[in-house]
């Protein structure tokens, strides 16, 4: 397995004038192809800081972020936004989709941002949608979707660039347990497909799902444990892969 | 390739905001709106004013001088001394006449408002000119109908008229003037021809409301002693500055001046017209230019605002196209896309609200909006959009993705 992330000894600090706030104090983390990683911890440890840093979407006060063996410090803001599109697929609380576009003009945006060709992105927006099983309701807007499955055209938008990483912060968080259940399948299945996955959240039972499970508390590690967590047959990983 | 990709997104993006938020696109526009018709009416004006200029500055002829008491244009403080100058007098034209050698020609003439009447019909407040046999040389004027006096007629005074096109018809509508007598001011003359039509002057006054008759017979009917204006032409626009001052020479040795004495008389020429059009034009040109950059800096504010507001507004959408890869051009692109089409829409509507503008002034001053100006419309719009937005669209592509994406 190629390690895909490198992180060593970084911190994020928020000036807010008349005090520092440590939101990560001395984080240094591992990660490889085809893990799945929950990160858990209390409101206010530095979850959400660590996610966004990991999606490039911010970057350390301190330390050294290698991706891909590429030093993500270094890089300028359209470097970030172009491993952003390429290498990784967020998935959030709040969804995020466009409220005035169509489930498949959502999906079809990182590929705009990627230049693919309008037939190709419909085309590739189109079978992500159906992989979430959403294949009915591309032309809905986001008001005209439940929750669940607004999440689900969210996923589907996460890895219709084919990403290394899908970074999901709390995902099942607004949802109902039956559509979070749906949600945390499908991962499930895209990490039996060989996807790298992490995903923030509170609840044990969302964490029981992935591999690996990294504490954190107060902007450090506190722990960070494999489990050998096999209840998910593997059976459909050749039909998905191939 | 990505760049187009980008563009057409932001393409898109800018025709569903302006869709979403029609009347508030609409409202901003307003002061590109009385931009664009202010530059497109005065474009068309001027078009107007130079096509009937260059129309009747024809009929004047490039090569034409008049000697007259008053200069054509001339500042409202020196009227009282153009006013006491001596009056210009037939002697004078025979003079010019006699000793000149570069002109071709030498007419005089003198004017005089009077009503024409053919049996019950009249028409009044017509131009009797009195001239010279000489006159079609110097005018260019041709003849429709009949003749032109002769010289025998024209030293003799006989009581015979040229008529104005406008003139005739309106005394005989289809009936055949030649040969018919007419009244003016109780005098009776015999139509001998009817002159060319020649429109109007700028729009503002016929040149076929005349009548021509000799000076001889116009002499006697309104007096020998008055001012009259004598026409020379030169034949050449190149001789015209050597004509000049032959015939300043020959003026000036009429009126017997003094060397240290100004001039008494004016000598006009087409090129005055020409020179004082040009700085009409200049002011209303600059006026113009002045209500539209006004009016386009005005609307250019609101834009910026508008798209202000859109980009605070929409700053989650900023946040989460950037989480997904959009580089800052392309969300910069986006904004720009929306002021520029927004202003563009301004320029639409401010072309559609000065087309039926112009058809008035085509009433005043024959003309047409031009396409080149609703092309420079269109343009400027588009260029203010851009311009405007900038700002706007430039913070929006600078804004840091975590905090555009928390924003509610
Ligand atoms: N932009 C910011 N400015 C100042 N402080 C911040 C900012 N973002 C986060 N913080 C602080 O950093 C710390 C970690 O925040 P973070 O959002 O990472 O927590 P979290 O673990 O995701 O919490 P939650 O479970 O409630 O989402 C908090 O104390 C928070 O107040
Ligand atoms: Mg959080």
């Amino acid at each position: 397995m190629s390690n895909i992330i490198k992180i060593r000894n970084i911190s994020k600090e928020y000036n807010m004038g008349v005090e520092i706030v440590h939101a990560l104090r001395d984080v240094s983390l591992d990660l490889d192809k085809n893990e799945y990683v929950a990160i858990m911890g209390p409101s206010g440890s530095g979850k959400s800081t660590l996610m966004n840093i990991l999606g490039c979407l911010d970057t350390p006060t301190t330390g050294l972020y290698e991706f891909n063996g590429l030093n993500v410090g270094k890089m300028n803001d359209n470097e970030l936004a172009r491993i952003r599109n390429k290498e990784i697929g967020f998935v959030f609380q709040t969804f995020n989709l466009l409220a005035r576009s169509d489930a498949l003009h959502n999906v079809e945006l990182p590929l705009i941002y990627a230049g693919v060709s309008s037939g190709e992105r419909k085309k590739r927006a189109k079978e992500a949608l159906e992989q979430v099983g959403l294949g009915d309701r591309i032309t809905h807007k986001p008001n005209e979707l439940s929750g669940g499955q607004r999440q689900r055209v969210a996923v589907a938008r996460a890895l219709v660039t084919r990403p290394s990483i899908i970074l999901a912060d709390e995902p099942t968080g607004n949802l109902d347990s039956k559509s979070g259940d749906e949600i945390l399948g499908l991962f499930a299945e895209l990490h039996d497909q060989g996807n790298t996955i992490i995903v923030v959240t509170h609840e044990e039972y969302v964490a029981e799902h992935s591999r690996r499970i990294l504490r954190i508390k107060d902007g450090l590690v506190e722990s960070d444990i494999r489990v050998d967590n096999s209840r998910i047959p593997n059976g459909v990983r050749e039909e998905l892969t191939s | 390739m990505l760049f187009l990709h980008e563009l057409r997104e932001g393409i898109r993006i800018a025709f569903e905001a302006i869709r979403a938020n029609k009347l508030r696109s609409v409202l901003t526009t307003v002061g590109v709106v009385i931009g664009i018709v202010s530059v497109t009416l005065m474009g068309t004006a001027l078009e107007g004013m130079n096509r009937a200029f260059d129309e009747s500055i024809e009929s004047i002829g490039a090569d034409v001088l008049y000697v007259q008491k008053f200069p054509w244009f001339t500042g409202g403080d020196d009227w009282w001394v153009y006013r006491n100058r001596p009056d210009i007098r037939m002697e004078h034209a025979s003079a010019l006449e006699r000793y000149s050698v570069i002109p071709q020609a030498v007419s005089p003439a003198a004017s005089a408002m009077a009503g024409i009447s053919f049996r019950e019909r009249s028409v009044e407040g017509v131009f009797i000119s009195g001239t010279t046999h000489r006159y079609t040389e110097l005018s260019g004027t041709d003849i429709m109908l009949g003749r032109f006096m002769t010289q025998a007629e024209s030293e003799s005074g006989r009581p015979v008229v040229v008529l104005g096109s406008e003139v005739a018809e309106r005394l005989f509508g289809v009936e055949n003037p030649i040969g018919q007598l007419v009244k003016i001011r109780n005098h009776s003359f015999r139509v001998i021809g009817v002159l060319d039509r020649q429109g109007s002057f700028l729009g503002l006054f016929s040149l076929d409301n005349r009548a021509l008759i000799p000076i001889n017979r116009f002499f006697r009917m309104y007096g020998q002693r008055r001012d009259i204006s004598i026409e020379v032409k030169v034949g050449s626009i190149e001789m015209i500055e050597e004509a000049i001052e032959e015939i300043r020479g020959i003026m000036r040795r009429e009126r017997r001046l003094e060397p240290w004495e100004d001039d008494n008389f004016a000598i006009n020429q087409q090129e005055m017209l020409t020179n004082t059009f040009a700085g009409i034009s200049m002011v209303i040109g600059g006026v113009g230019f002045f209500i539209t950059g006004l009016a386009l800096f005005v609307g250019g504010i609101g834009i910026m605002n508008i798209t202000f507001v859109s980009v605070s507004e929409r700053t989650k959408e900023i946040g989460i196209r950037k989480s997904l890869g959009a580089p800052g051009r392309s969300i910069l692109m986006q904004f720009l896309m929306e002021s520029a089409f927004i202003c563009l829409l301004g320029g639409v509507l401010g072309v559609l609200i000065a087309y039926p503008l112009s058809l008035i002034i085509d009433q005043v001053i024959p003309t047409a909006m031009p396409v080149s100006i609703v092309i420079i419309a269109l343009t400027i719009s588009f260029l203010v959009g851009i311009i405007s937005g900038f700002l706007p669209a430039y913070r929006a592509s600078r804004m840091d993705p975590v905090e555009a994406i928390r924003h509610e």
